[in-house]
């Protein structure tokens, strides 16, 4: 049993990462639909550091340069020349699959050491509870941590309640004389950290090897996590950890002959995300703080 | 300013796309053209990289008297009818379409290009100008099910199968009948991935199976990280379409390699001294092209990681389907749920291996759909 869970703690990693910095990146009012593609160049970035360096705890530097690299890529167009969010995000993913299958070509057919497992001193022992929680790998740790770091700085650190601003009403926010392009810089080259320490994750710990496009979508599931989990930094955890289980609920089912098909399980979590977003439209009615207001909406400073 | 530069960026590389085609057809003609056209990319270590050895076999037997074009990470459907059609405009005299889904564009376009020749892999239906070929993978599963019989610890198998389609179940059936022939209390749980291509739904797979008590794994996906799992957790398992040891030093039992390279250049001499045709195999599902262990399209790689009585037996197994001492599917065949698919003294012919929709005794559960 411990074996599964721990098999879905691991699968849900690079989502709960992605979606935390993709959380942040929409709280500022901007939507960067390249998730997948920040992903995937973390993973190659990563991939090359250990190759390189030898060491596993590089590849996490790497991989969150990899992202914020993307990331700054898609601030140069959509926040300074003020293209279309939208139509950048999916160029985005395009440009990285295509990049990193270039600069990863000769990665093809190497293996890198994983990410040791970090054991807790004491509390590592503790049966079942210790086994899952206390002996898991650098970035489940930093992951966590994150979570708790964004939720306390979005609902209590001036700096937070200044991004939310900036996400909700950037005109307002600006002729308050917040430096609105600054501040979406930042959120944005953050949530490209996060997508490279999660797509990092991959070869580091899932599948220590590159193969072209390894992320397979879970950068769009990412995404659709931060609406299920309706901006709100904790229920990442629990959509993350709901999508894993499901993944993984959904091989469990085949092997032991459930007798449930297993394209239904394999749907659950995009049911999930709609009846999520048709929850949160029927709450915007009542309470129009859910959704950040300017959320893909160029800014321009002219105005 | 903007607009006149772009004009005349326009203008600059309209003309050097011209002049580059102007180029290109004055100096080809000699060689004999080759096309490619691959499902992703030889960095999938899988499927696609098995015939990109196949194809570095062609440049290397003909040198400069082929010119190689290949087209990576051709989506099946619309995108596949585009790709071969500009493939066959630029003169290619052979094109080998890699991937079944590429059957109806083949088609098509073949019917567009009456003289250009066609190769489709996997495929089953053929026209005047498209031939078909396949590999009998279903062999090296059966030495694969008796050597998980004679290593198998806990009797548990897992299997990680991509779609529940005939070419996939014939290989689960296959290995079932190898692995009862060593060992009539293992039985084998398969997982379908529904893809053909995702790493980590791969791994998760093997975990899975892992978890629930296999120690013997196989695949019919493309990517090796189910034996990556299995070198961590130390279970064993076979890898798939090339020799993935590199992956799993400890964990790799063997590999079934797919071997395309003789078939290609069996077909480009045919194509030049004019003997191409279509075959003359039997006009079933699998194509004219048919060939397994025998025919050496199928490889296995070395027998590795176990003890010296369980590669001699897998030896015997191997050695006894390329002399056809070993008829896999002979009767008496019972599914599992106990119906008789065929009486004894009679064996299922090829046409019924593609009609395979039910999993013979051995194999838990049954098959999706």
């Amino acid at each position: 049993m411990d074996a599964l869970i721990l098999t879905i703690i691991a699968t849900s990693i690079p989502l709960l990462l992605a979606a935390t910095g993709e959380l942040i990146t929409e709280k500022s009012g901007v939507l960067n639909l390249g998730v997948e593609g920040m992903m995937l160049s973390g993973a190659v970035g990563a991939l090359g550091a250990v190759l390189w360096l030898g060491n596993p705890y590089f590849g996490i530097i790497a991989g969150a340069l990899s992202g914020i690299f993307m990331a700054s890529i898609f601030s140069i167009f959509t926040i300074n020349f003020m293209t279309n969010q939208v139509a950048t995000g999916l160029g985005l993913t395009i440009f990285a699959t295509g990049l990193t299958g270039l600069a990863g070509a000769p990665l093809v057919g190497k293996t890198v050491p994983s990410l040791p497992k970090i054991e807790i001193f004491l509390l590592s022992d503790i049966p079942f509870v210790g086994e899952i929680l206390f002996k898991q790998d650098f970035i489940a740790y930093l992951s966590i941590a994150i979570i708790i770091f964004i939720t306390y700085f979005l609902k209590y650190s001036k700096s937070g309640i200044v991004l939310r601003a900036v996400g909700d009403d950037h005109q307002s926010a600006h002729s308050v004389g917040y430096p609105v392009k600054k501040i979406r810089w930042y959120a944005t080259c953050f949530g490209g950290m996060c997508a490279g320490i999660g797509g990092a994750y991959i070869p580091l710990v899932l599948t220590p090897h590159w193969s072209e496009g390894m992320t397979a979508g879970r950068g769009w599931i990412a995404l659709a996590l931060v609406v299920f989990a309706s901006w709100i930094p904790w229920r990442i955890i629990v959509g993350a950890l709901i999508f894993g289980g499901i993944t993984i609920a959904q091989l469990v089912g085949q092997a032991r002959g459930w007798p449930i098909p297993s394209q239904i399980l394999s749907m659950m979590p995009y049911l999930a995300t709609i009846v999520a977003l048709t929850m949160i439209s029927g709450r915007i009615s009542k309470n129009n703080s859910v959704v950040p207001a300017s959320l893909g909406k160029p800014f321009f400073d002219t105005q | 300013m903007l607009k006149f530069c772009m004009r005349i960026f326009s203008l600059f590389a309209l003309s050097a796309s011209v002049l580059f085609f102007i180029f290109n057809s004055a100096f080809a003609g000699n060689p004999t053209k080759v096309g490619f056209v691959y499902l992703t990319t030889p960095g999938d270590h899988g499927w696609t990289y098995a015939h990109e050895l196949g194809k570095q076999m062609v440049e290397k037997r003909f040198g400069s008297d082929v010119k190689v074009s290949v087209v990576e990470n051709v989506p099946e459907g619309p995108d596949a009818t585009r790709v071969i059609r500009e493939l066959a405009k630029q003169g290619n005299e052979i094109i080998f379409t890699t991937s079944f889904g590429y059957m109806e564009p083949t088609l098509k376009v073949a019917k567009e290009f009456p003289n250009v020749k066609f190769e489709h892999i996997t495929g089953y239906k053929r026209s005047k100008n498209v031939a078909t070929g396949n590999i009998r993978f279903y062999e090296g599963r059966y030495i694969q099910g008796v050597v998980a019989g004679l290593m198998t610890k806990t009797n548990k198998i897992g299997y990680i199968g991509a779609y529940p389609i005939a070419e996939v179940i014939m290989g689960i059936n296959s290995f079932a009948q190898g692995l009862r022939s060593v060992n009539k209390d293992a039985s084998i749980s398969v997982i379908w991935a529904n893809t053909w291509y995702d790493p980590v739904k791969e791994a998760d797979a093997a975990k899975v199976h892992i978890a629930e008590g296999a120690d013997i794994l196989a695949q019919h996906t493309d990517s090796p990280a189910m034996l990556q799992i299995a070198e961590k957790k130390g279970a064993l398992g076979f890898g798939q379409s090339t020799d993935m040891s590199a992956f799993a030093p400890k964990a790799q039992l063997f590999a079934s390699i797919n071997n395309w390279g003789p078939y290609y250049i069996r077909k480009i001499e045919e194509l030049k001294s004019g003997k191409w045709n279509t075959g003359d195999g039997p006009d079933h599902w699998a194509g004219n092209d048919w060939g397994g262990l025998k025919a050496e399209m199928l490889l296995i790689s070395k027998f590795q990681n176990m003890p010296d009585s369980v590669a001699k037996k897998a030896q015997e197994a191997l050695n006894g389907l390329k002399s056809g001492k070993i008829n896999i599917f002979a009767g008496p065949l019972v599914d599992n749920t106990g119906k008789e698919i065929i009486p004894a003294g009679k064996s299922l012919d090829d046409g019924a291996l593609w009609g395979m929709n039910y999993y013979l005794k051995g194999v838990n559960g049954k098959v999706p759909g």
